[in-house]
């Protein structure tokens, strides 16, 4: 059976070696920027006293998510998937940011003092 | 094997219910199982997320409160094996995307390639994160067993890492932190490594069934599914990499 | 009361239970061991869960008797402290959680939704097994001496200063969990993918949605639970860990990590059971359910909400205070969903046909029991008078309100109402309603005075007391005397009636819903055929049609 033939009967897309050859290549050059990323001093955002960002976690973060987005979309095919698994994944990630932000807010705020 | 291909090129499911011999009786369709089995398996992902959300938070917190101590602990693990395991894991996942592919365009022979070139990335990554470990438990890096904070007092005892980040001595109470960093840093990877020890073994299990013909018969959900959990794993270790070795090399 | 029954049983004379049925399709302890059938599979949840019912009702019977005088009469107090701690561990997470999911769930879902079976019929034997082996594990636990940090684990008292089996208790926990986990995974991807033709989201029975939701919460929730166990575990074992100060960890941290998942688990325990309500005040009203959309979606909002205030467990455990306000003002907000449920129930009772079956006794104790709960939920959620209230009496009494006089009666109320469809037989009309009159009247004698002791300041979790509470004390357990007799009762009555109650035909309490419209006991693939689904949910209308039809045809 023809290629072809089994794109149209899966009912579903097949995503081809090319697609995934492209972003194993975009994964290994994030690898590269990230790791370099982390030999440099990227310096800080002074938001307000006693609240300030460094760049440095928020670049490596930054790639990483960008490097899951990839996987996400491309070798786990979300990216042509229901809107069903799309709600699916968009919920995990919710949640994992409920646990962490909301726990965390805890944790920043104490040094608020009372009021 | 005739009524499976009608089946599987799409014909009209037939009122007498004939199905595909991997069709599960509770289905209606192939599609259906398909459908359902995926969804379970992202479900099941969702629960690894929120499995592996506890480390992450117990580590955040941890992190920034002890960040000189997490800076230096991230000294002694090396660059080189973390940079090289995370690209086995990436090409890993490379082949397992390839192998899917494979199996939904019934190449056999491409399949058992693919999946024997993610079992070998695999067993690869398990065996540079024994090389990691083994250092660490020589020098006294695992926590609970003879943990020693010499090389964050005297970071000049410790010449190889001194050699490359020039580190200043830590407080003794700080020092001490740098053992809450390798806890951490164990219980994470650790977790990982059991995540991928399980996917070797199902790995291994799916090649041998690869190798009798059967997920190239139209019935790719295993490996569809399969690839989804390895794919995961893969995404873990992309954020363990860049939290736990990328701290601060500079 | 009235002498009104809408109960329908075929002539006695005549009717027989249908030889071939899930239960007698196949025989032999292997047939039990190794089935994917979920109806058989929740009959060996119904059977183990009522075992650890048994054991934790024992040792709650045991704090009652200590707690009968202000010293520690019976037992030591580190004994009193394993009593409580079990009595817990064993309510939580080996009643409580499965309880409606499991036995009532498994059994319907598919049904309810025109399925054969669930979607994962193995995992869903996984789950038993996984619920069995984490049993075994708590048993065990029991027996070498067991365990007294109380059901919560607060560290560092359970990483670092107790001698007792936290181990083995936390890994039973972890092996519950995602027996939970399992079967909520089933649930979501069962109602999502296996509905029949022509049963849309909106035609489900309300069951079904709450469900639906309990299972989100399972999937999402019971995780965290699941590797914070293991944190605690592994600082047992390594002596460094996350949780205890003196090595640099956070005690808090465990309690947000824990809380995470124990606030959802109530939500968890009680959203099947006000899935059980929705489905008996509709039947015994006969009347559709009042604002259909509104307790559909108030289910899932109950869930999506329940995420966002497991700090309320913690007001003053040290968490900032911008965090307090920020959690007890969501903690205010996830009470609204459950309010609209309460006023739907009512206003679906309003002007209906309204009969006292058993089922419906205990939906009606439900409704009184679970607001009054409730309500006593919103002083502690209030961060003023939490203050004075947690860690008392009044807290123990909460959430017995809501678990017991709330989730225990649905669990009951379900029971009773499927259990004519799950064996086939009725079950002894006078005798049941009785049990549950005594039910009611022992709950309200153990549990109301205990909020009086917690406003009076009597501490939870203590063997000894001041002896000005003893009184109160004495009435507690005067009234749980009267609750065991209640809970006693159906066990004994609910076994005889497998051999000698009515036979109770298809339907009983002519019922909507398309579990009603197939034999009973049923076949073991549900339906001959897979039904389409042409009406509403509660279409009383359509009922009648089908039995003119039936008349009609007969002869």
């Amino acid at each position: 059976m023809s290629e072809q033939n089994i794109q149209h009967e899966e009912g579903h897309h097949i995503v081809s070696p090319a697609t995934y050859l492209i972003i194993l290549l975009a994964l290994l050059v994030g690898t590269t920027l990230t790791v370099l990323a982390s030999y440099f001093d990227l310096g800080e955002w002074r938001i307000a006293p006693g609240l300030t960002l460094f760049w440095n976690p928020v670049v490596a973060l930054a790639i990483a998510t960008g490097k899951m987005l990839l996987v996400v979309l491309f070798f786990m095919h979300v990216k042509y998937s229901t809107k069903l698994t799309k709600l699916t994944v968009f919920s995990g990630l919710f949640m994992f940011l409920v646990l962490v932000g909301m726990t965390l807010a805890d944790y920043f705020t104490r040094a608020w003092g009372r009021w | 094997m005739s009524d499976s291909t009608a089946i599987a090129s799409g014909a009209p499911a037939e009122a007498h219910h004939e199905h595909p011999p991997y069709q599960r009786h509770h289905f209606e369709s192939v599609e259906q199982q398909f459908d359902a089995t995926n969804f379970a398996m992202w479900l099941f992902l969702l629960t690894e997320v929120m499995f592996f959300g506890g480390l992450f938070t117990a580590y955040l917190i941890m992190r920034n409160w002890y960040y000189q101590a997490f800076v230096v602990g991230s000294h002694q693990l090396s660059i080189f094996w973390g940079t090289a395991n995370t690209a086995v894991l990436i090409c890993s996942s490379f082949t397992m995307a390839m192998s899917v592919w494979s199996a939904e365009v019934r190449r056999r022979k491409s399949l058992l390639v693919y999946l024997c070139l993610t079992l070998v990335f695999g067993l690869t990554f398990l065996g540079i994160k024994g090389i990691e470990w083994h250092e660490k438990w020589e020098k006294h890096h695992v926590p609970g067993m003879h943990y020693s904070v010499q090389s964050f007092v005297n970071p000049q005892s410790d010449p190889e890492v001194y050699k490359e980040y020039q580190d200043k001595p830590l407080a003794p109470d700080m020092a001490q932190k740098t053992e809450e960093y390798f806890f951490l840093y164990f219980a994470m990877t650790g977790m990982h490594a059991l995540h991928m020890v399980i996917g070797v073994g199902i790995l291994i299990f799916m090649i041998f069934r690869a190798r009798a013909g059967a997920y190239t018969t139209g019935h790719v959900t295993f490996v569809e599914n399969f690839g989804l959990y390895w794919h995961f794993v893969d995404i873990i270790w992309i954020y363990l990499f860049a939290l736990l070795y990328l701290i601060s090399r500079h | 009361m009235s002498a009104a029954t809408i109960v329908s049983l075929p002539d006695q004379s005549t009717a027989r239970v249908p030889r071939m049925n899930f239960l007698t399709k196949e025989n032999g302890l292997l047939s039990w061991l190794l089935t994917g059938d979920h109806k058989r599979i929740a009959t060996l949840y119904l059977i183990s869960i009522t075992f650890f019912f048994f054991i934790g009702g024992a040792l709650a019977g045991l704090i009652r008797l200590e707690l009968l005088t202000p010293q520690t009469t019976l037992m030591a107090a580190d004994t009193y402290n394993k009593v409580f701690t079990m009595h817990g561990v064993i309510m939580v997470f080996f009643f409580l959680v499965p309880s409606v999911p499991a036995t009532i769930g498994n059994f319907l879902i598919p049904m309810m939704i025109g399925a054969k079976d669930l979607a994962l019929p193995k995992v869903n034997l996984l789950s038993w097994y996984l619920y069995v082996i984490a049993g075994i594990m708590a048993i065990y636990t029991m027996a070498a001496g067991g365990v007294d940090t109380g059901w919560t684990f607060t560290t560092p008292l359970s990483t670092h200063y107790l001698n007792t089996h936290v181990i083995s208790t936390g890994l039973a926990i972890f092996v519950a969990g995602f027996s939970s986990i399992f079967t909520g995974l089933n649930f979501i991807v069962t109602i999502h993918k296996m509905r029949c033709p022509g049963m849309t989201w909106f035609r489900l029975p309300l069951f079904v949605w709450s469900h639906y939701a309990a299972s989100i919460l399972m999937v999402l929730g019971t995780p965290v639970l699941a590797i914070t166990l293991v944190l605690v575990v592994l600082e047992r074992t390594v002596h460094i860990g996350v949780f205890d100060p003196a090595f640099g960890g956070d005690p808090l941290l465990f309690q947000h990590l824990f809380w995470f998942y124990s606030h959802p688990a109530v939500y968890i325990m009680i959203l099947p059971g006000m899935g059980v309500i929705s489905e008996v005040v509709s039947t015994f009203s006969r009347k559709r359910v009042f604002g259909y959309t509104a307790v559909a979606f108030s289910s899932v909002a109950i869930a999506v909400f329940g995420f966002f205030v497991w700090a309320h467990h913690m007001f003053i455990m040290g968490i900032s205070n911008y965090a307090a306000l920020i959690f007890s003002l969501l903690t205010m907000l996830v009470a609204v969903p459950s309010a609209i449920k309460i006023f739907n129930w009512a206003f679906t009772l309003y002007k209906g046909s309204i009969t006292f079956e058993t089922p419906m006794l205990y939906a009606f104790g439900f409704m009184g029991l679970f607001t009054i709960g409730g309500l006593t939920g919103v002083f502690l959620g209030t961060t003023g008078t939490d203050i004075h209230l947690t860690e008392t009496y009044f807290i123990v009494a909460h959430f017995h309100f809501v678990m017991v006089g709330g989730m225990l009666m649905a669990f009951l109320s379900g029971i009773h109402f499927w259990w004519p469809k799950w064996t086939g037989r009725m079950y002894p009309e006078k005798l049941s309603q009785l049990a549950a009159v005594v039910t009611f009247i022992g709950f309200n004698f153990t549990f109301f005075p205990q909020f009086i002791l917690g406003m009076l300041g009597m501490p939870r979790r203590y063997a000894a007391y001041p002896p000005e509470f003893q009184a109160l004390n004495v009435f507690s357990t005067a009234g749980a005397t009267i609750l065991g007799v209640g809970y006693l009762l159906p066990i004994l009555y609910l076994t005889w009636s497998l051999k000698y109650g009515a036979v109770a035909g298809n339907n009983p309490w002519q019922a909507t819903g398309l579990e009603w419209q197939t034999q009973s006991p049923p076949l073991t693939e549900n339906f001959p055929e897979i039904p389409i689904m042409d009406h509403e949910a509660y279409d009383y209308e359509w009922l009648e049609k089908q039995q003119e039809k039936e008349v009609a045809s007969v002869g």
